[in-house]
């Protein structure tokens, strides 16, 4: 294992800033893995750190192909995870939607080129991605529809879910997106949560990616058993919105199977405890995310749910 | 005198978890009851830290006040898109770390917030002319300038320049820039102009009267307003579709940033523009000298930078001299 510091600079009161890889084998640039890009985003970070203990051992018993090297960046903003912010410490502005940067550019667009600049030519790219609003996912793999998707490939990691999304203005400039622009076959990995460690999907992740390396031959690794994958487009994701703002009380979980009519939370009045809205699925499905803050806005999406049929 | 018709309107209304309502309103002034009477919409505080529109809604409400007689139409001020940001001094919405003009044209099934901006836009949609002031943010000062996208130069630049703008600053279209309110309803067909001035979280009221000023005159262009408007400031007019145009000063280290010109300035090739010094070591670390002859038309107000921050922007002195002839 080789640990590179891919993008760098100065602080004036802060120690320097630094983004590391660390490199597993010699040779063509296979496959790059990289966690968090966000300061909240500590369960990416920690899968990583799974992944990296995992390879180095996988090395060291010789087991990385030849001529082949995986680089895993756990964390492209420790500046802003070590002071707890999501965002760039000074102008709050997200890395994740600064690709493929600009080396001349402002600070994020700079770090974005810099990590970019590093991770763009590996033939494969996969990141622990988040999303904007607090809860679970039922671990899955997503891709872009750029018209550079590999679907069919995106099934080895053995995830029970592809999801493959029409990428919106605003996920342009995002890594996955640019990636898949500069010719790298590009996933994201959801894994449960963001904010907090929950192991047993940080596994799950790690799985998947040792399963996906092994299958596409970076590694020589036994394969464990995954799922048959199931394709579905993001957009026939169904979304159960609270009609009501106030505290919710889930009654299911992410993964959980439900059928029309089922109750799955309660949004109550803060103040009185009143059941002001009873949520119910609106068709048979599995529950691919589930929201989970104790206050629900009018609107939330509290719940989205795949379609059985 | 006539009588002026006012009302204080929601846009929308929605219940929050806490007992407590969100309420987007808008201040409506009608020359009379007329059904087919042309429209103006002011919109500003979609970010939150952009306080330099505050004032204008003010000063347009009171100088329409002062000459009834002179309304012609309907003006609508809709002063605070993002009240939530507004008063926490946050630039995006709160609570959603969501940069809400990153969100339209929104959706009326989607969550809170793209609710919001789809009710917006369907607020906004067929008005004769839609005026949406930005104000820098915290780190920046601006000259007096409306921001077009190339996509609608031909028909926004020659309406922009009746805004008594210092600058009108044509940029390339892109992708990224698609869900902002101003994209949104210039690809609807509402002319809608983008205007940047000041800095973020301050009030600049000799900015907000020259802009006050603009929208009278754009008021009378349209018809909305038969009082006198003083003479229009001739805006340079940069088309940087190509990036061209300007010169952008970053900063190449991490330090603290004392300008030495103010915006506006013209400044030689090679001149001090402003330097970054470090006060741990009592050293300058990096003298910021001008790459081009041209004026300042952004400057830095926060002190404290790190490598990339922007520390200035220089219109070249190419366009300046363009504009002359």
């Amino acid at each position: 294992m080789r640990e590179d510091v891919i993008y760098s600079f100065k602080g004036l009161y802060r120690d320097a800033f630094r983004v590391k890889g660390y490199v597993f084998g010699e040779g063509e640039k296979t496959a790059c893995i990289v966690g968090s890009l966000r300061g909240n985003e500590y369960q990416q970070v920690y899968v990583c750190s799974l992944l990296i203990k995992k390879l180095k051992e996988l090395e060291e018993y010789g087991k990385v192909s030849k001529d082949k090297s995986i680089m895993i960046v756990p964390c492209g903003n420790p500046y802003s995870m070590n002071i707890k912010k999501r965002f760039w410490s000074i102008d709050n502005t997200d890395i994740n939607r600064m690709f493929p940067g600009y080396e001349k550019g402002e600070t994020t667009q700079r770090i974005a080129a810099g990590i970019f600049e590093q991770i763009k030519d590996y033939k494969y790219g996969i990141q622990f991605a988040s999303f904007y609003m607090p809860g679970h996912f039922v671990p899955q793999v997503r891709i872009m529809k750029t018209g550079n998707e590999n679907i069919e490939m995106a099934k080895a990691f053995g995830l029970p879910f592809v999801v493959v999304h029409n990428p919106r203005p605003f996920d342009t400039a995002t890594l996955n997106y640019n990636w898949q622009i500069w010719d790298t076959e590009a996933f994201s990995i959801y894994t449960s949560s963001t904010e907090k460690i929950d192991k047993k999907s940080a596994k799950t992740g790690v799985n998947a990616v040792l399963n996906f390396l092994a299958k596409e031959g970076v590694i020589d690794y036994e394969i464990t058993e995954g799922c048959v994958s199931k394709v579905i487009e993001s957009d026939k994701f169904i979304s159960i919105r609270t009609t009501n703002a106030g505290f919710m009380k889930p009654l299911v979980q992410a993964g959980d199977v439900v059928i029309k009519g089922q109750v799955m939370a309660y949004v109550t009045n803060p103040y009185t405890g009143e059941v002001i809205q009873t949520v119910t699925a609106s068709t048979d499905g599995i529950i691919a995310f589930e929201y989970d803050s104790p206050i629900v806005y009018q609107n939330t999406a509290a719940f989205k749910l795949i379609p059985l049929s | 005198m006539k009588e002026l018709l006012e009302s204080i309107e929601d846009v929308v209304r929605l219940s929050l978890p806490v007992d407590e309502r969100f309420v987007i309103t808008k201040h409506r002034f009608m020359a009379d009851r007329k059904k087919r009477q042309k429209r103006i919409c002011i919109v500003t505080g979609i970010h939150g830290d952009e306080l330099e529109g505050q004032y204008v809604c003010y000063e347009l409400s009171r100088r329409i006040r002062e000459q009834v007689d002179s309304l012609n139409g309907i003006v609508d001020i809709y002063p605070a898109m993002n009240p939530f940001g507004i008063d926490s001094i946050t630039r995006g919405i709160p609570a959603f770390d969501l940069d809400m003009n990153r969100i339209f044209p929104g959706n009326l099934d989607g969550d809170m917030n793209e609710y919001l901006a789809y009710k917006i836009i369907e607020e906004l949609e067929g008005a004769d002319l839609v005026i949406d002031i930005h104000a820098s943010n915290i780190f920046l000062t601006e000259v007096p300038q409306i921001r077009i996208n190339e996509l609608n130069a031909d028909v926004l630049v020659p309406i922009a320049k009746k805004a008594n703008m210092d600058l009108i600053w044509v940029h390339g279209a892109s992708t990224v820039l698609e869900s902002t309110l101003a994209y949104s309803l210039n690809s609807k067909g509402t002319k809608t102009l983008v205007v940047e001035m000041g800095v973020g979280m301050r009030i600049t009221e000799e900015y907000g009267n020259q802009l006050a000023d603009g929208i009278f005159s754009l008021m009378k262009e349209l018809g909305i307003w038969t009082g006198a408007v003083p003479d229009m400031k001739e805006a340079i007019v940069a088309y940087d579709a190509d990036g061209d145009d300007v010169c952008y000063l970053n900063a190449p280290c991490s330090g603290i940033y004392m300008k030495e010109k103010k915006h506006g300035s013209v400044v030689e090739k090679g001149e001090l523009v402003g330097k970054i010094i470090n006060p741990l070591s009592g050293d300058v670390i990096a003298e910021i000298k001008a790459p081009e002859k041209g004026m300042i038309f952004t400057v830095r107000e926060y002190p404290v930078v790190e490598e990339g921050s922007l520390m200035g922007r220089i219109l070249k002195e190419k366009v300046i001299l363009e504009n002359q002839v």
